[in-house]
């Protein structure tokens, strides 16, 4: 069973429709002992970094996320979901994450050119960075995944396991051992989307 | 690099797909939901409703049709048609769609689109405008284009989008229905005007028009329709092939 992360930040509408599509077996809950008995964990999360992360804290769900990723169990976050995995965002301020991979999440204002557009809004190709990871094999590189976000995770290259261009190398999914996350919204980039998420619930 | 959207267009009334020609003459197509779920399959980039439905009972019917849609699509979804308030934000986001376009309600009152982009983002605020030469001058028009508002078009439309807009369709009437390509002039004036992501609507009969717009108009994001996906006049696989 996959548990759903559900701390008030988002709809999760789209992403249980899309574990429904693939026929996994999917719960969306706030409720400690669900992620403790869940065989994985999925991380939403759309809005601020720095509110989400202080709902996330409201709920005491961090501690359990943070607990059960230690213990070896499969966690992807998505989206802000996965930017909390890293150590810190500067999102209006700065803001603690739950500290699962090495890195922080800076503005991709400080990257891009000027005359491009922010948010780094609609489908961009992946670039596969270092060695293919399990999560891609049932999609090839240059398929395009759909974004939505203003923020990037930064100083993080021995996680990053693709890469989008636009004007600059943004980071667009990482692993580190257990733990991985996609910038993109997989649940609503379509077939290669629902093939990310099908490779994560049958690892 | 980002690619050109290609987004097919459904107007529901009444729980089914209709579409006119210069927005008179409704003909039904399809079901929403099997309309829907075709392109998502199909490499539609995106997918809008647009609800045409005027009465109570027909709105809620619209609302149990979008559930349903947004069970069954994984691209993004946006709903427009007959919002007017940030309860009509909630409703329907709370049905599944991504990002909610708004039109009359934001003429009737631009704080409309303050509000909404406070609370949900940018991003999930699309300011959809109905644009018509009038003595030309573009002028936006409300009420599903039958209503002549006065305003000057580029003037409202970079009010919309400092107002938190985080998106524009910009959908030409005199191009409309018409098929013969997109309005490049009018289209041009918009992209110079906002930085945000602009979407051309209204007048694309063939895959050449697409290749055509993308072409002149670099700054385009986006290219939408409806008749000419929903009959099968421009297969969405053979467009993409082409679009860049």
């Amino acid at each position: 069973m996959i548990a759903i992360v559900d701390y008030g930040v988002g709809n999760l509408f789209s992403l249980k429709s899309s574990l429904a599509a693939i026929g996994a077996e999917a719960v969306v809950t706030g409720e400690a002992e669900v992620l403790r008995r869940a065989d994985k964990i999925l991380l939403p999360g759309v809005g601020a970094f720095g509110d989400a992360a202080d709902k996330l804290r409201a709920t005491g769900l961090d501690a359990v996320v943070i607990d059960e990723a230690r213990s070896g169990k499969p966690l992807m976050g998505i989206c802000l979901g996965m930017q909390l995995l890293f150590d810190k965002g500067y999102e209006y301020g700065e803001h603690a994450g739950l500290g699962l991979i090495p890195g922080e999440v800076r503005p991709i204002a400080e990257v891009i050119p000027a005359d491009y557009k922010i948010p780094h809004i609609g489908w961009n190709a992946l670039r596969f960075t270092g060695r293919k990871s399990p999560l891609f094999r049932h999609i090839k590189e240059g398929d395009c995944v759909y974004f939505v976000h203003s923020f990037y995770a930064a100083n993080c290259d021995e996680s990053v396991i693709a890469a989008a261009e636009y004007g600059a190398e943004l980071t667009a999914a990482v692993q580190r051992g257990n733990v991985c996350g996609c910038q993109f919204h997989p649940e609503k980039s379509g077939k290669v989307g629902l093939n990310i998420l099908r490779a994560f619930c049958e690892d | 690099m980002i690619t050109k959207r290609i987004i097919p267009c459904l107007d529901v009334k009444d729980g089914r797909v209709v579409k006119g020609v210069n927005f008179q003459g409704l003909s039904d197509v399809n079901s929403p939901v099997e309309l829907g779920k075709y392109y998502s399959d199909n490499g539609a980039d995106e997918l809008v409703f647009y609800d045409i439905t005027a009465s109570h009972e027909g709105r809620r019917l619209f609302t149990d049709i979008l559930t349903e849609v947004a069970r069954t699509i994984f691209i993004p979804l946006t709903v427009g048609g007959g919002i007017n308030s940030l309860d009509d934000f909630d409703r329907v986001l709370k049905c599944g769609a991504d990002k909610v376009s708004v039109n009359s309600g934001a003429i009737r009152d631009p704080r409309l689109i303050y509000e909404a982009a406070k609370r949900y983002g940018d991003q999930c605020v699309v300011l959809s405008a109905d644009v018509k030469r009038v003595d030309g001058v573009f002028r936006v028009f409300a009420k599903g284009g039958r209503e002549n508002t006065g305003m000057e078009a580029i003037a409202w439309i970079k009010k919309g989008v400092e107002l938190g807009a985080g998106e524009v369709v910009l959908n030409s009437i005199d191009t409309d229905g018409v098929k013969g390509g997109f309005d490049l002039e009018m289209l041009d004036a918009v992209c110079r005007a906002v930085s945000v992501p602009v979407i051309a609507s209204g007048g694309a009969g063939c895959i050449q028009d697409f290749v055509t717009l993308f072409k002149t108009l670099p700054r385009v994001d986006a290219g939408l329709a409806a008749s000419i996906f929903h009959f099968g006049e421009v297969a969405i696989p053979a467009l993409k092939a082409r679009r860049c």
